[in-house]
C-alpha cells in the first residue's frame, strides 16, 4: 500500500452521492434543438467556421481553436445551424454570449469521411506525441472537472513530467459522474491513462487518486490495472480533497509553488472525464460532442447521471427527470459548495458541466443573515491552502489589496470550506471572489495607464525634439542671414569707404546684383557644367532621332508617300538640332582638351555620335532588308503549320495568310530594289561623317526622287499637304483662340502665309492642267 | 600629549570639534555627490497614482505636470477621472485630508468610455491625431482615421478639434472578460432584505432602523 498524506484542513460534508447510483449512465432523446456555446474553454475564442442556415454532420467542426489555449467545437448531432446569436451561457454572471443554435434532423449522422468505426487509430502508439496532441486539440478536448483548461495545453508542458495523476476523487458532494464512468467504463478509462502516459513520454508514476467512499469504482478499474505500473490510490473522504494541489499533497507530499503549475513540480493532472475524452478522441476518432452530467435533487423525482450531447438545454434534461420547479428555490450547476445558481432553464449544458442539482428549498436553505466575525478561528483550520480566512475577510472588507496580496489570497481555490464551517454564516468565498476580482481589474488598469504613460511620455519627447529641430532651423537661417549682411557691410565699406549713408539704403539692391553676378561667374567658371548640359541635350536628341527613325522603320511599305515626307523632315529636324548640340561641344571642348578627364569626357559623345550617324545612314534598306528577312521568316513558319494542320477550315485560313504574307515580301522586295537607287547618294559618300551633309545629302536623294515622278503628280502632292497643314493651323489658331493663348498672332500669320502657298499651289496646278 | 590637553582643555577641545566637522563634512559632501537621487520621487509618486487619461482637465497638460503641480503645492483635488480613488491614493502617500473632488474640474463618471471615430464622415483632417496626447489614432491627411481601441484613454481631447464632428465618446463595450463578482450584501442590507427570516431574540427586539441609528449615534 502506498503512503498517502493526509488533506491540510478540509471538512466533512454530506455527500448526497447515493441517489444518483443507482442506475446506469441512461441516455436521453434528442432534444428539440441545440445551444452549443462557442467559448466552454479557459482561453481564446475559436474560429466559427460555419454560417447560420448550413446544414452539419455530426461531428463536423464547427469552430476551430484560434491561438495556443484555445479548444474547437463540434456538431454533437447532424441538422441545420439555424441560429448564431446571443444566448444566456452556463455562467455565474446569467450573461450572454455567442452561441450556435443547431436544430437536429433526427438522421444522427456522421460526418462522412469518418465512418464510425474506421476512423480512430489503430494503434497510437504508431504515431508520435505530437500528432496525437493535435488529434486531442482538434477534437476539443478540455478539462471536464470544471476548469475546461485545453487539454491539449495541459499535455504539452515543457518541464519533465514525473508523475500522471488521474483525478478520480470527485469530492464534492451530489456529483456522481466520474464515479459512474469509473464503474461502468473502466477499461476505456484505463485506456485513455496509457495514452496520456504515452504522450507524456511515460513518466515514472502514473497514479488515480480516488476516495474511498467510492468502493465499487475501485473493484471496476482494479481487474484492468494488474499488468500495468498504474497505481491505484484510495484515501479518506473529506472536501477539498479533490483539488488539483490538494490531491498532489495528498498522494505525492509536493506542493505547488505559489503561482506556479503542477507541471513546476513534475506533475500532470487529468481528470477522468477527460482522460475517457481522450480516449474517444484518439481510438474513436470521436471529438468531444458530449459527456456525463449526473441530475440529482430531491426536486426531481429520479436521479441519475446520463450521456448529455453538449448544448442539451438542461430543461429537457429536468423535463425527463420529473423536474418540479415549483419545489425548487434555485438551480444550481457544478456541486452545493462550488457551483453557481442559473437563471435560466434554456442554459445549456457544456463541456464543464458535471452536475445539475435541484435542491428543494429544505436541501440547500438560503443561508442565513451574516453576523458579525467572532473570531473564532474555524475557518483557519478547515482551509485547504493554510491561508487565515478571518484576515482576508476583514482586508477584502476594507479593500486593503496590498495586505490581501501579502496574506496571499489568489491562492484561495474558492471552495468554500471556510464559509461552510464559519459558525456566524459569513459568506467569506463571496468576499474573496469580489476581492480576486476588483484586484485584477486594477492590475489591468494599472498595466493600460503605465502603457498610457510611456506613450504620452515620448509622445511629449517627440514633440520636444521636433520643437528643437525646428528651433534650430530657424537659428541657422537667422545666423546665415546675419553673416550675409556683415559680409554685405564688408564688402561696402571696401568700395565706397567712408560712405556709410549710401551702404545701408542700397544694401538690398546690391545684394540682388551681387546674386545674378555671381550666378553668372559661376556659369562662366564652369565650363564643365555647361558641357553636361550639351551632353544631355545631345543625348535627348539622338533619342529623339532613334524614336522618329523606328517611326519610319514600322511605316508599311504601302504606306503614303506623305507620311515618310513627315517622318523624313522629322529626323531632319533632329538631326539639325543634333548637330548644333555637337558643334557647342566641340566649340567648348577646344579649350580644355589640356585636361585628361576632359578628352576621356569627350570621346563619350563621338560614339554615340557614331552610331546614331551609321543608323541613320543604313537605315531605309536596312530597315527593309530586315523586313524582307522577317517576312521569310514567318512564310516559313506558315508553311510548317499548313503542312502540319490537318483541319480543312484551318488549312485554308493558314492559306490565306501565308498568301497576303507572300504579296507583302513582293512589295518589299520591289521597294527594296527601288531604294538603292535613291540612296544611291548618301551611300557613296561615306568620308563625310559629319551628319548635316547627310541630311543633305538625303535631301537631295529626296528631290531626285520627286524628280521621277510627274511634275502634275508632285504639284498635287504639296497642294495635298498643305491643304492638311492649312487644316492643322487652322485647328490651332481656333484653340489658341479659344485659350486665349499669347501666341495667337503667330498663329494666324502662319495660317495666312500657309493660304497664300496653298493658292499659288493650286493656280500652278491648274495652269499646268491647261 | 595628556599634558598639552590638560593645560589647554579648551583649545584641546575647539581642535577635536573643528576636527571631527571637517571629517564628518567631507563625509557628508561625498556621499551627497555619490549616492544623489536622481529626479523627484515624490513626483513620480505621485504620477503612478494618478490615472494616465492625460486628459488635462486638472488644468495642466498631462499627468506628470499635474504630479509635479501637486508636489509643489498644488490641491489633489483636480482628477476627476480618477476620482475620490484617486484622491484618497494620494491624500494617503502625502499624509494629508482627503478632500472631495473638485467639481470645476469636471464630475466622476463610473462609464469608461473611449473615443470612435464614424469612418464615413471622417475627412482626413489629422486634427485629432495631433490632439490625441497618446497617439491613439491612426491616420494620414485625405485618409480616413481610426481610433485603436485598446490604446485610447478616453480623455475626450479630440472631439472638440473635428471639424467636422465625427467623434463619439461611447461607453466601453461589458462582455463576460469584464464581469466579476459582487461583494456581498452587509449583514444590515441582507436583514432589511429578508425581514421574514427568523432570528435570534434579540435581532427580533431591536427594528433594522433603530439599530442604524444607534450605529450613528455612536
Amino acid at each position: 500500500m502506498r503512503k498517502v498524506w493526509d488533506l491540510i484542513g478540509g471538512v466533512h460534508v454530506p455527500e448526497n452521492k447515493h441517489q444518483s447510483v443507482q442506475s446506469s449512465i441512461g441516455t436521453l432523446p434528442m432534444p428539440k434543438e441545440l445551444v452549443i456555446p462557442l467559448t466552454q474553454h479557459i482561453g481564446a475564442p475559436p474560429k466559427l467556421l460555419v454560417a447560420e442556415g448550413e446544414k452539419v454532420l455530426k461531428g463536423q467542426v464547427l469552430a476551430e481553436p484560434k491561438g495556443f489555449v484555445s479548444a474547437g467545437v463540434h456538431a454533437p448531432t447532424s441538422g441545420v445551424i439555424s441560429a448564431i446569436s446571443d444566448h444566456p451561457i452556463p455562467h455565474p454572471s446569467g450573461m450572454a454570449a455567442r452561441c450556435l443554435t443547431l436544430i437536429p434532423d433526427g438522421e444522427d449522422r456522421w460526418i462522412e469521411t469518418k465512418g464510425t468505426e474506421a476512423k480512430g487509430l489503430e494503434d497510437y502508439r504508431e504515431h508520435s506525441p505530437e500528432e496525437l496532441l493535435n488529434i486531442i486539440r482538434q477534437s476539443g478536448i478540455a478539462g471536464m472537472g470544471g476548469a475546461g483548461f485545453p487539454t491539449a495545453v495541459k499535455l504539452s508542458a515543457r518541464q519533465p513530467i514525473s508523475t500522471l495523476i488521474i483525478n478520480g476523487t470527485e469530492c464534492e458532494p451530489y456529483i456522481t459522474a466520474d464515479d459512474m464512468l469509473m464503474r461502468e467504463r473502466p477499461q476505456e478509462i484505463v485506456e485513455g491513462i496509457k495514452i496520456l502516459a504515452y504522450i507524456l513520454g511515460e513518466p515514472d508514476e502514473i497514479l488515480i487518486g480516488i476516495e474511498d467512499n467510492k468502493p465499487e469504482a475501485y473493484e471496476a478499474l482494479e481487474p484492468y490495472l494488474k499488468d500495468t505500473n498504474i497505481e491505484l490510490v484510495e484515501f479518506q473522504t473529506r472536501y477539498p480533497s479533490g483539488g488539483e494541489k490538494q490531491l498532489i499533497q495528498i498522494l505525492t507530499d509536493k506542493e505547488v509553488p505559489n503561482g506556479g503549475l503542477p507541471a513546476d513540480v513534475g506533475i500532470v493532472c487529468q481528470n477522468i472525464g477527460t482522460t475517457y475524452a481522450v480516449k474517444r478522441a484518439i481510438q474513436q476518432g470521436e471529438p468531444l460532442i458530449s459527456r456525463v452530467t449526473t441530475v440529482t435533487g430531491k426536486a426531481c423525482q429520479t436521479n441519475r447521471n446520463y450521456q448529455v450531447l453538449i448544448g442539451t438545454p438542461i430543461g429537457h434534461l429536468l423535463e425527463h427527470n420529473g423536474f418540479d420547479e415549483s419545489q425548487c428555490p434555485r438551480l444550481v450547476m457544478g456541486g452545493p459548495m462550488m457551483g453557481f445558481t442559473l437563471e435560466d432553464l434554456n442554459i445549456p449544458v457544456v463541456k464543464t458541466t458535471n452536475c445539475i442539482l435541484a435542491p428543494t428549498a429544505e436541501e440547500l436553505p438560503t443561508p442565513p443573515p451574516a453576523q458579525p466575525c467572532i473570531r473564532c478561528g474555524m475557518c483557519a483550520e478547515a482551509c485547504p491552502a493554510s491561508l487565515l480566512p478571518q484576515q482576508l475577510f476583514w482586508y477584502a472588507q476594507s479593500q486593503n489589496h496590498e495586505r490581501l496580496e501579502a496574506h496571499s489570497l489568489f491562492d484561495c481555490i474558492e471552495c468554500g470550506a471556510c464559509s461552510y464551517v464559519c459558525p456566524s454564516n459569513i459568506p467569506l468565498v463571496q468576499y474573496y471572489r469580489a476581492a480576486k476580482g476588483d484586484m485584477r481589474k486594477l492590475a489591468q488598469e494599472k498595466i493600460s495607464s503605465d502603457r498610457a504613460r510611456e506613450r504620452f511620455e515620448f509622445h511629449q519627447a517627440r514633440k520636444e525634439k521636433e520643437e528643437a529641430a525646428k528651433l534650430a532651423k530657424r537659428e541657422a537661417r537667422k545666423k546665415a542671414a546675419e553673416q550675409a549682411r556683415a559680409k554685405a557691410a564688408a564688402n561696402e565699406d571696401g568700395s565706397t569707404e567712408g560712405n556709410v549713408s549710401g551702404k545701408t539704403a542700397s544694401s538690398p539692391a546690391d545684394d540682388i546684383i551681387k546674386a545674378a553676378m555671381a550666378r553668372a561667374e559661376a556659369q562662366k567658371a564652369s565650363p564643365e557644367e555647361q558641357r553636361e548640359k550639351l551632353k544631355r541635350g545631345i543625348t535627348r536628341a539622338e533619342s529623339h532621332v532613334e524614336s522618329v527613325q523606328k517611326r519610319l522603320d514600322g511605316l508599311d511599305p504601302e504606306a503614303t508617300d506623305k507620311q515618310r515626307e513627315q517622318a523624313l523632315a522629322a529626323i531632319e529636324d533632329a538631326q539639325l538640332r543634333l548637330n548644333d548640340a555637337q558643334q557647342k561641344l566641340a566649340a567648348l571642348k577646344l579649350p580644355s582638351t589640356r585636361s585628361a578627364s576632359d578628352s576621356s569626357m569627350s570621346s563619350t559623345p563621338s560614339s554615340a555620335e557614331k552610331t546614331v550617324m551609321e543608323k541613320i545612314k543604313a537605315s531605309p534598306k536596312e530597315a527593309l532588308e530586315k523586313k524582307i528577312a522577317t517576312l521569310k521568316e514567318r512564310i516559313g513558319v506558315t508553311e510548317e503549320k499548313l503542312a502540319e494542320a490537318d483541319d480543312e477550315s484551318l488549312k485554308t485560313a493558314l492559306q490565306n495568310g501565308l498568301d497576303k504574307q507572300q504579296t507583302k515580301l513582293k512589295d518589299a522586295e520591289q521597294q527594296l530594289a527601288e531604294t538603292p537607287n535613291q540612296l544611291e547618294a548618301p551611300t557613296a559618300t561615306p568620308e563625310t561623317e559629319d551628319a548635316a551633309s547627310v541630311a543633305i545629302a538625303r535631301a537631295q536623294a529626296k528631290v531626285t526622287a520627286q524628280a521621277s515622278m510627274s511634275d502634275e503628280d508632285k504639284l498635287k502632292a504639296s497642294v495635298e499637304s498643305l491643304q492638311n497643314r492649312l487644316k492643322k493651323a487652322q485647328k490651332k489658331l481656333t484653340s489658341a483662340e479659344a485659350e486665349g493663348s499669347e501666341h495667337i498672332d503667330a498663329f494666324r500669320t502662319g495660317v495666312e502665309k500657309l493660304q497664300a502657298k496653298l493658292t499659288a499651289a493650286e493656280t500652278q496646278l491648274q495652269q499646268d492642267a491647261k | 600629549m595628556y599634558d598639552i590637553i590638560a593645560q589647554n582643555p579648551l583649545s584641546a577641545a575647539l581642535v577635536a570639534l573643528v576636527g571631527l566637522s571637517v571629517i564628518f563634512g567631507a563625509v557628508l559632501g561625498y556621499a551627497a555627490i555619490k549616492f544623489k537621487v536622481e529626479g523627484d520621487p515624490i513626483v513620480a509618486q505621485i504620477d503612478k497614482l494618478l490615472p494616465q487619461t492625460q486628459c488635462g482637465q486638472c488644468g495642466y497638460p498631462g499627468c506628470r505636470p499635474y504630479a509635479e503641480a501637486i508636489a509643489n503645492g498644488d490641491t489633489i483635488n483636480k482628477c476627476p477621472p480618477g476620482g475620490q480613488t484617486t484622491i484618497n491614493a494620494i491624500a494617503d502617500l502625502l499624509d494629508v485630508e482627503a478632500p472631495t473632488l473638485d467639481e470645476e474640474h469636471g464630475e466622476e463618471s463610473d462609464v469608461k468610455t473611449i473615443a470612435y471615430i464614424r469612418e464615413d464622415e471622417c475627412i482626413g483632417c489629422t486634427k485629432c491625431i495631433q490632439a490625441c496626447p497618446v497617439d491613439a489614432i491612426l491616420g494620414a491627411a485625405k485618409l480616413m482615421h481610426t481610433v485603436i481601441v485598446s490604446e485610447c484613454t478616453g480623455c475626450d481631447l479630440c472631439v472638440e478639434p473635428c471639424p467636422v464632428d465625427c467623434i463619439d465618446m461611447l461607453p466601453v463595450a461589458k462582455g463576460l472578460g469584464d464581469w466579476k463578482w459582487d461583494m456581498p450584501a452587509s449583514p444590515e442590507e441582507q436583514i432589511n432584505g429578508l425581514s421574514s427570516i427568523n432570528m435570534i431574540a434579540t435581532d427580533k427586539d431591536s427594528d433594522a432602523s433603530d439599530k442604524t441609528d444607534g450605529d450613528k449615534a455612536a
